[in-house]
């Protein structure tokens, strides 16, 4: 693997969480700077700041992009204790001429009364929900009935987990062959607390979430929790960030017909590692779940991977050089591109890194700063032919009933 | 299968190396990386209380950029025709017929990477850039180890068949011998060339070429007319070594006794030393003999262990046995290599390959080689050839799925090869369906023509899900933008009424704004889909009214006028537009009175006197009930 270009995100302060949209093509940044980045992705490559704005008066935690179907709308979640949720606005064309957009507040959820420690979108299939968690251990539920007015967001439901709240996961699953299921880690680091993830379920009778399992065995601080995309199997997998890696795969028990409580599981560890050395903070699957990236202590990011025997490994790992930029301002970002592309690859061809395993499929179209850079028209020639056209904005009528287009009627004929 | 531990691959980022965190986010092909530190939340995290930490780049590590190139990109193009045609040989065909169609589909993928190679090595010459010279080697080392794969694996040739076999293999992949004859014999004396010992000896001999090497030999002699004896003899035993026929009559035995018979006769000419006056003569004997030591000091003319397996076995064992392999191969290794020198990945693979453990070679191929091509495809050609169930029951089919899986995603990420990777997860029965699922809406809708795309593919599939989705997303992008008439197409592709209730309203509200209607064409030809939401079914119905109204078809059309009425699937704001229509229509003699009821009784609905048009509803209500003055049926309206 190698750094195949760097962005400077300008951020004034720390960066605490990066966010993919659903479709790779942008991206949206975080910080202690209290600001949100929205970054596009050009047919080259090159990525974009199309938008940047004070989001809160705290430190943001994390951001989120909900589903496209929902349109393009954000939530973030800060120290402030609040959560907000943005939704760009299709601007004006000379804004869209200078790669510019528009992203206006819908709503600022106030009910926590401590920092608002993470924030997720509920699976697409569930609605518009939006979830939130806080240091004051609850856990809260929001949904917006009419997803053509992000403004009016209601309170469903509001769990109390007991314990202060660090991170929640959804089962992404969409079958509705299961209810609906997230997990919520908890960072309290007193082990006499007993386990710090809960998983909790929806009871379709009592239209309230139930907590349907504890995982016992996880009693330290955990910072981030991730479940897998179910790829049709009958069992769950989750991930843990806590003082090592682990993953669970959770069975659900068969239920017994009368039995209207939550469903059991049988919780089996899958693979443990402790190789972050001490804290893991965060831990994230890819698409297919085939791989599992973690973050620790180490500052290492470290790439897990099961092979056909469903034997987890350790398959790469990136690693600060030490060599830190400081200040993003320095560094052109043009420059650390080319040189990132094309001295790194001799680098690991040096190094013998190419005998590696496969992490990253290989393929992606010749990039500027490459040696077939030359052989892409430039990008203003790349226009999609059914591209959106930009329509002149028409000018609305004043509503006057008698301006529609009937015929004038005939003089009636018998009077 | 043990598992072989690989050191993990570090990658260095731009960043620092202690005292700080990495936060990652993962993409389609990529990860994004960037400096971070993380704290309990209930602590502030801010650089200002940790300066210098935190350089605020943003760092997109990829996988090595190996197969980036565009000439690989046929590779993947054309091996996925051969790999879709593989997938359609019938599985009820005895065996024994399958055998030639496998043989000739795994020549296929060789002549796809050969051609491939070529191509590189074309444009290599073109560009004078050395930067993939690495892929010409990757690719060498596939074709090889491809096609020995194929002589031992999936042609499977008996004992007598497989040496010539694996002789052909040497002579293919130690092309540069050609050339050197070549330029040997382009010269203008070829005997006298520097070379000429060495392609005669080399090149002819040790690959058991020997009709060409006795065409050299006949350059030689007529210069050295006192040698001819001697010359004339070497040409014998040249012509007399017998090789196996295997479309002949005779058999492994006969064949064996028979080349007995020219061994002993070599090992007499060298016994008598009937050379010894020609170095290069005796040479020539000493390696048709089979000398062991003489050949080893050859090494830079075979310059491969296998060579020198193969060479070995040409002239001391050519009746070898397939199980029998992995001896000489073993112990050829050992010779040729020096004590000190480690067998690089490629020998242990091929010596897996002699050794027949197909799940090592694919094991320690999918290790030392970048990309899971040739590891998918071989798994998948090996797995239809029933080999890898009768070695290993458990898993063989997995393993195939797996490789075809890692392939088939890789290729997901790409701008344009992801629609080779749909059939590669077609044909993946456990998991190809769940992982085209989850990629195939990753798939970045940029243009309608790829979105309609995207959405064939999961319409030929019966992905219901991900159709529902495709056409949600474009509905909504379309209505962002303000196209009500794209929004509300894909709305109904999608089934989803309460986006399409949402978008009819739109088209009524523009209506009523402007007094037009946008995207008539839609409407006009909704047709069944209408029957959606009530809402479109009033929309499609209501453009209908219009279009009979327009052309003067008045009965009909207050016909339709009063249905739409009575249905009561009008949005209530748009009661009064209704009214207004039907006022002209009153007029019209050949109008049925049962619209008046049905105005009234709207009007009573609509509440008029709230609302802030009372004055002129007031007037529409004293035409209408002017109308009926006039022609004494007030009390039908009274009725009601």
């Amino acid at each position: 693997m190698f750094v195949a270009r760097s962005i400077a995100a300008d951020h004034k302060d720390l960066i605490h969480d990066v966010s993919y949209d659903f479709h790779g093509r942008r991206m949206a940044t975080c910080s202690s700077d209290q600001s949100v980045k929205v970054w596009d992705k050009s047919e080259n490559g090159e990525w974009h700041c199309t938008a940047s704005w004070k989001t809160h008066s705290g430190s943001v935690w994390r951001v989120t992009w909900a589903h496209p179907e929902f349109g393009q709308v954000l939530a973030s979640c800060s120290f402030d204790r609040t959560a907000a949720v943005w939704e760009e606005i299709v601007g004006e064309s000379n804004d869209k001429q200078r790669g510019l957009s528009h992203w206006i507040k819908r709503t600022t959820l106030v009910d926590s009364r401590t920092s608002v420690t993470d924030v997720k979108f509920a699976p697409k299939h569930m609605g518009l929900m939006l979830t939130t968690c806080s240091a004051d251990g609850v856990v809260r539920i929001y949904e917006a009935p009419d997803v053509m007015n992000l403004s009016q967001w209601s309170l469903q439901h509001e769990i109390s987990c007991k314990l202060s709240c660090s991170c929640i996961s959804w089962n992404p699953s969409s079958s509705r062959a299961h209810p609906a299921m997230f997990a919520v880690g908890s960072d309290d680091s007193n082990v006499t607390y007993g386990g710090k993830v809960q998983i909790y379920e929806y009871n379709e009778n009592t239209r309230k979430y139930a907590k349907a399992e504890t995982l016992m065995t996880v009693t330290d601080a955990v910072h981030d929790i991730a479940f897998a995309p179910n790829l049709g199997r009958s069992f769950h997998v989750l991930a843990i960030a806590t003082k090592d890696v682990r993953i669970f795969k959770l069975v659900p028990m068969r239920k017994e017909s009368t039995s209207t409580g939550p469903t059991k599981f049988e919780v089996q560890i899958v693979a443990q590692f402790d190789n972050h050395n001490s804290q893991v903070w965060r831990v994230s699957w890819n698409i297919t779940s085939t791989l599992l990236a973690s973050s620790g202590d180490d500052g290492c990011v470290r790439l897990w991977k099961a092979n056909y025997m469903d034997n987890w490994k350790c398959t790469g790992i990136l690693k600060g050089d030490g060599s830190p930029l400081t200040g993003s301002s320095g560094q052109p970002t043009a420059m650390s591109t080319v040189v990132g592309s094309s001295v790194q690859t001799s680098q690991n061809a040096l190094n013998g890194m190419s005998a590696g395993r496969y992490f990253f499929p290989p393929l992606d179209p010749p990039r500027a700063g490459t040696r077939y850079g030359h052989l892409l028209p430039p990008s203003s020639l790349i226009e999609h032919c059914d591209a959106e056209p930009i329509q002149p904005q028409q000018q609305a009528l004043p509503h006057r009933l008698s301006s529609r287009a009937l015929l004038p009627l005939p003089e009636a004929e018998g009077q | 299968m043990e598992e072989v531990d690989v050191e993990p691959a570090v990658t260095n980022i731009p960043a620092a190396s202690s005292g700080t965190h990495l936060g990652f986010a993962w993409g389609p092909g990529d990860i994004l990386v960037y400096e971070t530190l993380y704290k309990c939340h209930s602590f502030i995290t801010s650089r200002l209380e940790f300066p210098g930490t935190g350089s605020g780049d943003i760092h997109e590590v990829r996988k090595d950029e190996d197969i980036y190139s565009p000439i690989l990109r046929k590779l993947f193009n054309e091996s996925h025709h051969i790999f879709v045609g593989l997938q359609t040989i019938r599985e009820d065909l005895p065996s024994k017929n399958k055998k030639p169609q496998f043989v000739s589909i795994s020549k296929n993928y060789r002549s796809v990477i050969r051609a491939c190679m070529e191509e590189l090595q074309q444009v290599l010459q073109k560009w004078q850039c050395n930067m993939e010279t690495r892929y010409v080697s990757i690719l060498l080392a596939i074709e090889l180890i491809w096609n020995l794969c194929e002589v031992l694996f999936i042609d499977a040739a008996p004992a007598g068949s497989l040496l010539l076999h694996l002789l052909d293999w040497v002579r293919l992949h130690k092309a540069d011998v050609d050339e050197k004859a070549r330029e040997v014999l382009q010269s203008e004396s070829p005997a006298e060339h520097r070379d000429y010992w060495d392609v005669v000896g080399a090149a002819y001999v040790l690959q058991g070429r020997l009709e060409e090497a006795r065409q050299m030999l006949v350059k030689q002699a007529t210069l050295q007319p006192a040698a001819r004896k001697m010359y004339k003899q070497m040409d014998t035993l040249l012509s007399k070594m017998p090789f196996y026929n295997p479309g002949g009559t005779q058999t492994l035995t006969e064949f064996d006794v028979k080349w007995r018979h020219w061994h002993e006769e070599v090992d007499r000419c060298l016994q008598d030393n009937s050379f010894a006056s020609n170095k290069h003569l005796e040479l020539i004997c000493k390696i048709l003999v089979g000398d062991e030591d003489t050949l080893l000091e050859h090494k830079d003319l075979l310059s491969t262990w296998y060579h020198f397996l193969v060479t070995r076995l040409l002239f001391c064992h050519p009746t070898v046995k397939p199980t029998e392999l992995h001896y000489y191969a073993q112990s050829c290794l050992t010779m040729f290599l020096d004590s000190r020198s480690v067998p690089e990945p490629l020998d242990s693979i091929l010596l897996a390959a002699f050794e027949f453990d197909i799940h090592q070679v694919i094991k320690d191929c999918s290790i030392a080689l970048n990309n899971w091509w040739f590891v998918a495809h071989l798994t998948d050609l090996l797995d239809h050839c029933k080999l890898l169930q009768s070695h290993n029951l458990h898993f063989g089919s997995n393993l195939r799925e797996f490789l075809l899986l890692e392939y088939a995603s890789g290729l997901f990420t790409h701008h344009s090869l992801w629609q080779l990777a749909v059939d590669y997860f077609d044909h993946c029965p456990e998991f190809g369906r769940v992982y085209l699922e989850l990629q195939i809406e990753r798939v970045p809708l940029d243009t309608e023509r790829k979105a309609l795309k995207v959405l064939r593919i999961c319409e030929q599939r019966q992905m219901s899900e991900q159709v529902r989705s495709i056409c949600k997303i474009m509905a909504m992008r379309a209505l962002r933008n303000n196209r009500l008439g794209s929004a509300l197409s894909w709305s109904i592709r999608a089934k989803d009424a309460a986006f399409a209730t949402l978008i009819s309203e739109r088209f009524l509200q523009d209506y009523c704004a402007r007094g037009t209607f946008s995207d008539l064409d839609l409407i006009d030809n909704l047709g069944p889909a209408m029957l959606l939401s009530d809402r479109l079914t009033f929309l499609g119905k209501y453009r209908e009214f219009h279009k009979l109204y327009g052309e003067k078809r008045f009965r009909e059309a207050s016909k339709l006028l009063l249905s739409l009425m009575t249905a009561k699937i009008a949005p209530r704001s748009f009661w009064m537009t209704l009214l207004t229509d039907a006022l002209p229509l009153l007029e019209q003699k050949e109008v049925s009175h049962h619209i008046v009821r049905y105005a009234v009784y709207g009007l009573l609905l609509s509440n008029i006197k709230k609302t802030s048009k009372y004055s002129y509803l007031r007037s529409c209500n004293q035409r209408i009930f002017g109308f009926f003055s006039g022609k004494n049926n007030i009390k039908d309206v009274l009725i009601i």
